[in-house]
């Protein structure tokens, strides 16, 4: 038996490169394990704490790992400055959804455990997809980030949306893995090669650009990773599933989703896929374009901020895409960047929309109603977030805006930005209300003309604080004050994502 | 290096957050002493502004965003100096608007931030010297007009959706001028390291063909700020929301940002496009004369004759730029001064007409309101006579300017331009007579100028005045600026019609 054993020599591993991944999974088991036990109190707090504790032990490692440089377990997967910042934009994305959930109903009807390591696993997917340099881990962290998800849209169990959006969501979703199964399945079929090394050699060496095969093979991939990015043509579940689920899964989705989406787009397309460059560049192009108009065009005249904000974020994914077909290093880091500023004022919204979700029941834009009178913290976050996703100076967002539309100057698709700011034209007709009904000074003070119900006030206000929650209030607060602290000092955040590309196809 | 500009700059705004921490009824005298004390530094920076040495003074420079390549390059030039003054007046006029009318009633600390927020946009978009910088603080200092006319506009109704036609239609320029500056620091930079700073932008100038487009771009920003026909469709329902004190320096001194942007940013980067389009944007400048006056003289809104009557003017301001001469230039910048320090008090002045007239803002109601106010009506006159550039008024001197420097350049066009002056006239004593003579209205009820309303509207008459009898304080100032801004263009013109 043990000779046996020694003769099947396994792929040697670097822990320390693949102690991210451990913290995230390894954070699921002990969540999970946790949330087996009796006390109350330790459900429904120590397992968000310990959920949190999980992510932050993460980004600690990243920041242990910050100038490493491996590719680990034989080039599956690769821990470079890429998959570090997309590792810690997740991390930073799952703390702010944890402290989102600490009252959610979703995580007391499917027991807290499950729910929060879920979350783990699910970002754990994230980083693996980011990290993937070879096809089949590539789809190994699709599905590991995406059937947890599919749970957690549904995981407010008695609500029929909830569960209409994760039953919308396994669909949807696994029509996009199929088509991107097949489309890995030509790739192989056209290479001979699962890495993404190996392909790029076998494309080069045997002159595959404009082969059928491949071409096919591109496109059913760059159909899979839309179906997965939500961009149009292929967004349709996007507005369904990001309203009926329980809104700090939803905080999650938009933000943590798309940063690994976009993070295996540029490792993909930029290594393996780069020589034919000349023919999949048109199809991103045109669904960057679709993608900018569909969006921002449909979260016109929306009511609930959910929803507006599910096309906010198609649109969004466009912008990011200009980025990406630009095909430079200025390209990528404007992805990266931009990542981040839209992590900061998504989140922002979404811990607004919580607070008054728990609070009048209702995710419309009438429930920000006379908000700027009475929770200036709520309001100024909330309208730093509308802000700084419109491009406005002097917050986060125009600095990311800014950012793109350089590289797209600088790559020669100066066009390209001015798709991006007619897009923001647009947009600004639908976040600009979102701000008016927050300090428009109310009509018919004491009726909540969203819900018809009577507005709490006076003494009912601290009742109200509580049901809302300090953390929810607390996140939107730190991301508001990042917003405008970046929109005036960008210097750390260009720090951050510079050498973005740096040890990019090492291995 | 000096922080002179920074502190001048920064000042309203500290103020503002200050106005906001103290009690509620301290807020306005925190925000008036605010104004009060950048006026008083910017009386200093102009008084120690060396005119015969020229060029860029107290220069700021500092990187901003490395990356980006955008510098926090601050100066006072002739261009702006003039201007950087007038904002402070105006502002200061406004500040003490609202601390002796107690206006707004409520959330005056917000509203005192959000002046001041506007006041250090438009200071900062006069003394940029990085295209960049230029860009963020002409999208800044928009912003606060948003959340004024929202909170504190005058129909609750109508104000938000007003205010939203306002915004999207001045973003549509400011956003498509951004794609512009950014082209333009990319292209020039030629695979070089990105610089934004004015001086090196127009060391490196672009092609003829990118020069085109964004040139267009930049005019179509500024054009829609102004407003110019036929981009002015958010001003009619723009000002007839916008609360008064804001509404005062945004039609005074924000239209003017847009008309000093050609001087400092599109004409000297993009001189090839400017003298090719010369008659396209005096084609525009040509139809907002007429078209302003016409209907500066069909309206009986008081602020929308007012409104139209600055798209004429600022039409007029266009007019004397595109002459691309020296004389035309100096008229358009003194006539900016001019028309700042004008239009504001006329917008206070539509606030006491309609406080005698019952309420209404509508010139039908009025009639009579000079009859037992006959001070008032005096500070009234002066300004009407300004604004309709009576000889003797800086006003004339500035339009005797840009119509000599038209004449220069495009004699046909000047001619239809003089007609305008004539119109200016008419409108303007329409106003003035209608209002306060004619048979008293319904609701007239003629009071005298009270001391509080006095002690804004007579020193503004007074600057009025004393610029009337030495309108040399600006023309002076701006000469050697001008030249140097237009050299660009008239070396380009001067090639191509030998």
């Amino acid at each position: 038996m043990t000779s046996v054993l020694a003769s099947v020599k396994g792929p040697e591993i670097d822990w320390a490169a693949f102690s991210p991944l451990l913290g995230l999974f390894g954070g699921a088991l002990i969540v999970l394990m946790v949330g087996l036990s009796s006390p109350r109190v330790i459900r429904a707090h120590g397992v968000p704490a310990l959920t949190i504790a999980a992510f932050g032990a993460t980004i600690g490692l990243l920041i242990w790992e910050w100038n490493e440089q491996v590719s680990l377990i034989q080039d599956a997967l690769i821990l470079d400055r890429l998959t570090i910042l997309i590792t810690l934009l997740v991390c930073v994305a799952g703390i702010a959804s944890t402290l989102l959930a600490w009252r959610e109903q979703a995580a007391r009807e499917i027991a807290h455990g499950e729910f929060f390591s879920l979350l783990l696993i699910a970002a754990g997917g994230m980083v693996v997809l980011a990290a993937s340099r070879n096809l089949v881990t590539t789809f190994v962290g699709l599905e590991l980030l995406s059937l947890p998800l599919y749970i957690l849209c549904a995981s407010r169990l008695r609500s029929e949306r909830s569960l209409e959006s994760g039953l919308k969501y396994l669909i949807v979703g696994s029509v996009g893995s199929a088509t991107l199964l097949y489309g890995f399945a030509m790739l192989y079929g056209a290479t001979g090669e699962t890495d993404y090394a190996g392909i790029l050699t076998q494309v080069v060496k045997e002159g595959l650009m404009g082969d059928a095969l491949f071409l096919a093979a591109i496109g059913m991939t760059i159909v899979g990773l839309a179906f997965k990015a939500s961009l149009a043509p292929f967004h349709q579940w996007t507005p369904d599933v990001y309203e009926g689920a329980p809104t700090p899964v939803t905080a999650f989705m938009s933000v943590a989703t798309k940063a690994a989406a976009l993070g295996v787009i540029v490792r993909l397309f930029f290594t393996a896929l780069l020589p034919g460059v000349d023919d999949w560049r048109p199809a991103w192009i045109a669904i960057a374009v679709i993608s900018i108009l569909v969006g921002n065009v449909g979260a016109l005249g929306q009511r609930s901020l959910k929803r507006m904000l599910a096309f906010s974020s198609i649109a969004q994914a466009g912008y990011l895409l200009v980025g990406v077909v630009v095909v430079t290093e200025l390209g990528a880091e404007a992805v990266v960047l931009y990542l981040v500023v839209y992590l900061l004022a998504n989140l922002a919204a979404f811990a607004v929309i919580t607070v008054r979700e728990r609070e009048t029941g209702s995710d419309a834009i009438g429930s920000l109603r006379g908000l700027g009178a009475r929770s200036p913290i709520l309001a100024g976050a909330m309208t730093l977030a509308m802000l700084s996703l419109a491009g406005i100076p002097a917050t986060a967002g125009f600095i990311g805006k800014f950012r793109l539309i350089e590289a797209a100057a600088d790559g020669g698709y100066t066009w390209l930005g001015i798709v991006i700011v007619v897009g923001s034209m647009i947009s600004l007709a639908y976040y600009l209300p979102v701000v008016a009904a927050m300090w428009r000074p109310d009509t018919e003070p004491g009726v909540d003309p969203a819900t018809g119900r009577a507005v709490l006030a006076g003494g009912a206000q601290e009742a109200e604080a509580e049901r809302g929650g300090w953390e929810a209030t607390l996140v939107a607060a730190v991301m508001g004050a990042a917003i405008l602290v970046f929109g005036i000092v960008p210097q750390p955040l260009f720090e951050l994502v510079g050498d973005v590309l740096k040890g990019f196809g090492t291995g | 290096m000096t922080i002179h500009l920074s502190i001048v700059l920064w000042l309203p705004l500290a103020f503002g957050v200050l106005a906001l921490l103290v009690p509620r009824s301290l807020a306005r005298w925190v925000s008036l002493l605010g104004t009060l004390l950048t006026l008083g530094y910017a009386i200093a920076l102009v008084a120690d502004y060396d005119t015969a040495a020229g060029g860029l003074q107290y220069v700021t420079d500092r990187t901003w965003i490395a990356e980006l390549g955008i510098h926090y390059k601050l100066a006072v030039t002739g261009l702006n100096v003039v201007l950087l003054l007038t904002t402070a007046i105006l502002f200061t006029a406004a500040a003490l608007w609202a601390a002796l009318r107690d206006e707004p009633s409520e959330r005056a600390g917000l509203y005192a931030l959000l002046m001041g927020l506007a006041q250090s946009g438009v200071l900062g978009a006069f003394l940029a010297q990085d295209l960049a910088l230029f860009v963020v603080f002409f999208d800044l200092m928009l912003v606060p007009f948003y959340f004024l006319t929202l909170i504190w506009g005058m129909d609750p109704d109508k104000r938000g959706a007003a205010v939203l036609k306002l915004f999207i239609y001045t973003l549509v320029g400011s956003l498509l001028m951004l794609v512009g500056a950014i082209a333009t620091g990319v292209l020039a930079a030629d695979g070089g390291s990105v610089s934004f700073v004015l001086s090196d932008l127009q060391q490196h100038l672009l092609s003829n063909g990118s020069q085109q487009w964004i040139f267009l771009v930049f005019a179509l920003a500024f054009l829609i700020k102004m407003p110019a026909f036929p981009f002015h469709g958010w001003m009619p329902d723009g000002y007839s929301q916008m609360p008064i004190a804001p509404l005062a320096v945004f039609t005074a001194i924000l239209s003017k940002v847009a008309a000093y942007g050609f001087l400092q940013v599109a004409i000297p980067l993009f001189p090839k496009a400017a003298v090719q389009y010369q008659e396209l944007i005096l084609i525009f400048a040509l139809a907002s004369v007429l078209y302003g006056s016409v209907m500066a003289f069909t309206a009986t809104r008081l602020r929308l004759i007012l409104g139209y009557s600055s798209v004429a003017q600022l039409g007029f301001i266009v007019l004397g730029i595109f002459a691309l001469n020296e004389r035309g230039a100096d008229g358009a910048l003194l006539q900016s001064v001019n028309h700042a320090l004008v239009a504001a008090p006329m917008i206070f002045v539509v606030a006491l007409l309609a406080a005698r007239a019952g309420g209404s803002e509508d010139l039908r109601d009025m009639g009579g309101i000079a009859k037992r106010a006959p001070a008032f009506a005096a500070l009234f006159l002066i300004l009407s006579f300004a604004l309709l550039a009576m000889p003797g008024s800086a006003n004339f001197i500035g339009e005797l300017f840009i119509l000599i420097g038209l004449f220069q350049a495009k004699v046909a066009m000047a001619f239809i331009a003089a007609v305008g002056v004539a119109l200016a006239a008419v409108y303007a004593l329409r106003l003035y007579i209608r209002s306060m003579h004619n048979r008293v209205g319904p609701q007239v009820d003629s009071r005298e100028i009270s001391l509080r309303e006095a002690l804004v509207l007579v020193p503004m008459v007074l600057v009025v005045i004393a610029l009337s009898l030495y309108p040399q304080f600006a023309l002076g100032r701006v000469e050697q600026a001008v030249k140097q801004s237009l050299s660009a263009a008239t070396a380009t013109a001067g090639k191509e019609t030998p």
